[in-house]
C-alpha cells in the first residue's frame, strides 16, 4: 500500500471487524441482515451499537441463520436497498446455494467475510477453507492482508457491487486480523458518504413491455419485473456465459474505484488485482494471500540482506482472477511458490496453486511451481518456515524436485 | 391489532375488481383445477395496496414462469425453496428503511407504499422453510405468508411431506404390502404458527370465497406478520377430477378435515359453514364423504383397510374437539 497526503483522517485503534462496522457505518448502507458466528461476531456488535445509540438510519435484520441473512439481503437489495451481510465458516457454507443465486441474478449484495476453517473438526481459527470453497459462486473475492485494508475494501466494495451488478465478498483474516487492534485511518463520515453515494438503482429497458421507458431495476409495483424464474435449456446457458462475461467486465471497475479511492484516501493498492514486493530481479517468489504476506515481505528483507534474491506477490483479487496480471509478473521467474491456506481435496494442490499454474500453462517461459499448503486450522506460519520455503524453492531453481505439495507446519 | 374495520365484498364488487387485480394472466401452466390458481387470485382480490409477491419454489412458480416468459403483471421474485419468508423480511425491511427517509419521493417511477405477500406450498412451509417463516414472525415483519396446501411435494412428483395426510398414497408413501400410505398424521400448522403470538392466522378454503377474502385482506391489514393456511387441492397429486377441486374445498370443511377459523390476537373464532357445524354437530359429515373422490385414498376403502378411515375419522374428531374449545365452545 502506497500512502499520500489526503483529507485528514482519524486515527482509531480498531480490530479488523470494527474497521469493518466502521466502513458499514458510514457507506450509506440501508439494510443489514446478519447472524453471528465467531469470528465474525464484532462485526454485528458494533452495527448493533451503532443502530441502537442512533447514530447509524439502518434496518439491522438479526436473523436466524447465515441462509436467512443472505436471502433477505438479497430481497433487500431487489427492493432497492444497499444491503450487506457478514459471515464467517459453517456461516458461509449454509449460504452456499444464496450465495450462487445472488450472483446469478446479478444482485450486488456486499458481503464480509473473517475467514475460519471449515467444520470437521469444528475449529474457529483462520484458514482460507470457507471463501475458497465459495470462488466458483460468481462472487467478486477482495482479500485483506489487514485492518486498515479490511476497512477500505469494504467501503470501495460497495461501489464495485453495484457498479459490476455483482455481490463482493471482501475478507480479512479470522483472529489475526479480525481480533486484533491496529492503527486504522477514519475517513470522514461525508466524504465516505459522497465517495459511495446512495444507492442508484440501474434502469434497464424491457421493449416488448415498456416500449423504450428506461424503467427501475428493483420490486416496483410502478414497474412490475419478475424475478428469478425459471430458465430451462432455452437460455440458461446463455446467462451463464452472459454472468461470466459480466465477471470479466468488472475489471476495469474494480481499478477504477481503487483509484478514485486513492484520491479520498491517500491509500493506493496499485495494481489492485496483488501486489508485488522486490519481484523485479528476483529468482524466486512467494505468492499468497492475506495477513501472512506482511510476515512473507519481511522476511523477504531478511533474505535480501543475506543477498538471496527472493520476492513475494500478494493476491488481492482472487475472483476475477488476474490471469494475464500472473503470466506477466511470472514471466521472468524460474521458481514460484505458492501459499495455500485451505485444501482442495483430492485434487493436484490448493486453489491458489491450481489458479496460479493453470494460468502459466499458456506462458512461453513456464515457472516451476510449487504449492505449500500451511496454517489450516489457525496453525502459525512463523518466519522460521517461511524462510525454509525459500531456501527449499533457491534449492529446487538448481534441481527441480518432487513432489509439488509440501505442508509447511504440519507433524509428520 | 388487527383493524377494525372489515371489508366484505360482495359479488358485484368482487365482479368489479376481479379484471382489475388480475395477478397472474391466463397462459400460466397450472394444471387444470389446481387449487392455487384460484388461491392467488382471491389474494389479489383482497389486496388494500399494490402487492410485492415473493415466492418459495414449487409448483406456482413453475407454472407462472419461464423465460423469457411471465404470468405475472405485478412485482415477483423468486429465490429458493426454503428461504422465501427471509426474502420477504428483507423486501419489507428495505421498503420501510427506504420510505422512512423519502427515497424514491422525486422518482415518479418507484412506487414504495406496498404490502409484501410470501407464498409457499406445503414443502416450503412445514418442512424446509419452517425456520426461515419462525424467524421472520418473531422479528415481526409486517408480512402475509401464505401456505397453499395440496399436502405433497407435488412440483417434483407427488412425494410426502410434513403436511400430507394419514394414509394418502405418494410416491414415497406408497400403498405397499406391508405399509399403506403415509402412517402419520399432518403437522399442527396453525398451532405452531399461532404459538408465535402473531397477530392474525387463519384458514381458507377458496370455495368460500367470501370468507377467504376477508380473511386475505384482514392479513393485509394486519399489524404485524399474518398467517393463512390455504386449502388447495391437487387433481394430479390426489387422483381427483378437476371439475371436483371446489366440491372437495368445500367437503373437506363440512367434515372438519380442514375448518374454518380465524386467531387474531391469540382468540380463536370459528368462521364460514364451520360456525354452523359447531352449533349444529350433526351437520358435521363423515371423513368417507371427503375420502372417496381420491385416488390416494382408494385403498383406504378395502374391507381390511377399513381401520385407516376410522383412524382418520378419529383424528379429526379429535382436532375439531380441541378447536371447538379453543373456540368456547
Amino acid at each position: 500500500m502506497v500512502v499520500q497526503k489526503s483529507v485528514s483522517q482519524t486515527m482509531m485503534a480498531l480490530n479488523g471487524d470494527e474497521a469493518v462496522a466502521w466502513a458499514v457505518k458510514q457507506s450509506n448502507v440501508d439494510v443489514v441482515a446478519a447472524y453471528p458466528i465467531t469470528p465474525q461476531t464484532i462485526i454485528v456488535e458494533r452495527i448493533s451499537e451503532f443502530v441502537h445509540n442512533g447514530e447509524v438510519d439502518m434496518e439491522f435484520i438479526r436473523v436466524e441463520s447465515e441462509h436467512s441473512a443472505l436471502s433477505a439481503s438479497w430481497g433487500a437489495a431487489l427492493a432497492g436497498a444497499r444491503a450487506f451481510t457478514a459471515t464467517a465458516a459453517n456461516g458461509l457454507a449454509l449460504m452456499w446455494e444464496i450465495l450462487y443465486i445472488t450472483a446469478s441474478t446479478r444482485t450486488p449484495v456486499v458481503m464480509a467475510v473473517v475467514n475460519r476453517a471449515l467444520s470437521a473438526p469444528i475449529n474457529i481459527h483462520n484458514d482460507h477453507s470457507d471463501s475458497m470453497g465459495a470462488r466458483d459462486s460468481g462472487w467478486i473475492q477482495i482479500y485483506s492482508e489487514d485492518a486498515q485494508e479490511a476497512y477500505d475494501n469494504t467501503i470501495m466494495a460497495f461501489r464495485i457491487a453495484e457498479e459490476a451488478m455483482l455481490p463482493v465478498m471482501i475478507t480479512l483474516d479470522g483472529f489475526t486480523i479480525s481480533h486484533t487492534l491496529q492503527n486504522v485511518s477514519v475517513l470522514p463520515d461525508e466524504v465516505v458518504s459522497n465517495f459511495v453515494g446512495i444507492r442508484k438503482i440501474p434502469r434497464i429497458k424491457l421493449p416488448h413491455i415498456y416500449g423504450e421507458k428506461e424503467i427501475p431495476l428493483m420490486l416496483n409495483p410502478k414497474y412490475p419485473i419478475s424475478f428469478g424464474p425459471l430458465d430451462l435449456f432455452d437460455y440458461y446457458f446463455e446467462h451463464k456465459v452472459q454472468q461470466n462475461e459480466a465477471m470479466k467486465a468488472s475489471v476495469p471497475i474494480i481499478e477504477k474505484v481503487h483509484r478514485e479511492f486513492a484520491e479520498i484516501s491517500g491509500r493506493s493498492y496499485e495494481p489492485v488485482h496483488m501486489i508485488p514486493y522486490k519481484t523485479e530481479d528476483a529468482d524466486v517468489v512467494l505468492l499468497g494471500l492475506s495477513s501472512t504476506m506482511s510476515v512473507v515481505r519481511k522476511v523477504v528483507d531478511e533474505l535480501r540482506s543475506e543477498g538471496k534474491r527472493v520476492g513475494a506477490i500478494r493476491l488481492r483479487v482472487f475472483r476475477p482472477f488476474p490471469a494475464d496480471m500472473i503470466r506477466k509478473e511470472l514471466s521472468k521467474i524460474s521458481t514460484v511458490g505458492i501459499l495455500d491456506r485451505s485444501l482442495s481435496f483430492g485434487a493436484e494442490g490448493g486453489p491458489v496453486f491450481m489458479e496460479v499454474r493453470s494460468a502459466l500453462y499458456s506462458s512461453s517461459s513456464k515457472p516451476t511451481v510449487y504449492d505449500y499448503v500451511y496454517g489450516l486450522g489457525g496453525r502459525d506460519l512463523p518466519p522460521k518456515l517461511i524462510k525454509k520455503a525459500f531456501n527449499e524453492l533457491l534449492e529446487a531453481r538448481e534441481e527441480p524436485e518432487k513432489p509439488v505439495i509440501k505442508y509447511l507446519g504440519v507433524r509428520e | 391489532m388487527v383493524a377494525k374495520a372489515v371489508w366484505r365484498p360482495d359479488i358485484k364488487e368482487l365482479a368489479r375488481i376481479e379484471g382489475q387485480k388480475r395477478p397472474v394472466e391466463s397462459g400460466h401452466r397450472l394444471c387444470a383445477g389446481c387449487g392455487a390458481g384460484i388461491i392467488i387470485r382471491q389474494i389479489a382480490m383482497a389486496a388494500r395496496k399494490p402487492l410485492v409477491w415473493i415466492n418459495a419454489t414449487g409448483c406456482v412458480e413453475v407454472a407462472t414462469t419461464i423465460f423469457p416468459y411471465t404470468s405475472w403483471n405485478i412485482p415477483w421474485a423468486h429465490n429458493a425453496f426454503e428461504n422465501a419468508a427471509a426474502v420477504g423480511s428483507g423486501v419489507e425491511a428495505a421498503r420501510k428503511k427506504l420510505a422512512r427517509v423519502n427515497r424514491f419521493d422525486v422518482d415518479p417511477d418507484v412506487e414504495l407504499d406496498y404490502d409484501v405477500i410470501v407464498l409457499g406450498g406445503d414443502g416450503g412451509t412445514y418442512d424446509i422453510g419452517l425456520q426461515a417463516i419462525s424467524g421472520a414472525f418473531e422479528r415481526r415483519h409486517k408480512i402475509m405468508y401464505v401456505l397453499y396446501d395440496n399436502e405433497a411435494y407435488m412440483n417434483t412428483g407427488i412425494q410426502r411431506s410434513g403436511g400430507t395426510p394419514f394414509g394418502a398414497r405418494t410416491t414415497t408413501t406408497p400403498v405397499g404390502k406391508v405399509i399403506k400410505g403415509k402412517p402419520l398424521f399432518k403437522k399442527p400448522i396453525m398451532d405452531i404458527m399461532v404459538a408465535h403470538g402473531i397477530p392474525y392466522a387463519a384458514t381458507v378454503s377458496p370455495a368460500y370465497w367470501n370468507d377467504a377474502l376477508v380473511k386475505f385482506r384482514k392479513g393485509f391489514e394486519a399489524e404485524g406478520p399474518a398467517f393463512i393456511h390455504a386449502f388447495s387441492t391437487c387433481p394430479l397429486g390426489w387422483g381427483s377430477a378437476p371439475e371436483d377441486t371446489v366440491k372437495i374445498m368445500k367437503l373437506a370443511v363440512e367434515t372438519c378435515v380442514f375448518p374454518l377459523y380465524e386467531v387474531v390476537d391469540g382468540e380463536y373464532r370459528l368462521t364460514g359453514p364451520s360456525v354452523s357445524i359447531a352449533k349444529n354437530p350433526d351437520r358435521k359429515k363423515p371423513v368417507e364423504e371427503y375420502l372417496k373422490l381420491q385416488g390416494r385414498f382408494r385403498h383406504m376403502f378395502k374391507p381390511e383397510n377399513k381401520w385407516m378411515i376410522e383412524k382418520f375419522q378419529e383424528w379429526v374428531d379429535r382436532q375439531w374437539e380441541t378447536l371447538l374449545k379453543r373456540a368456547g365452545y
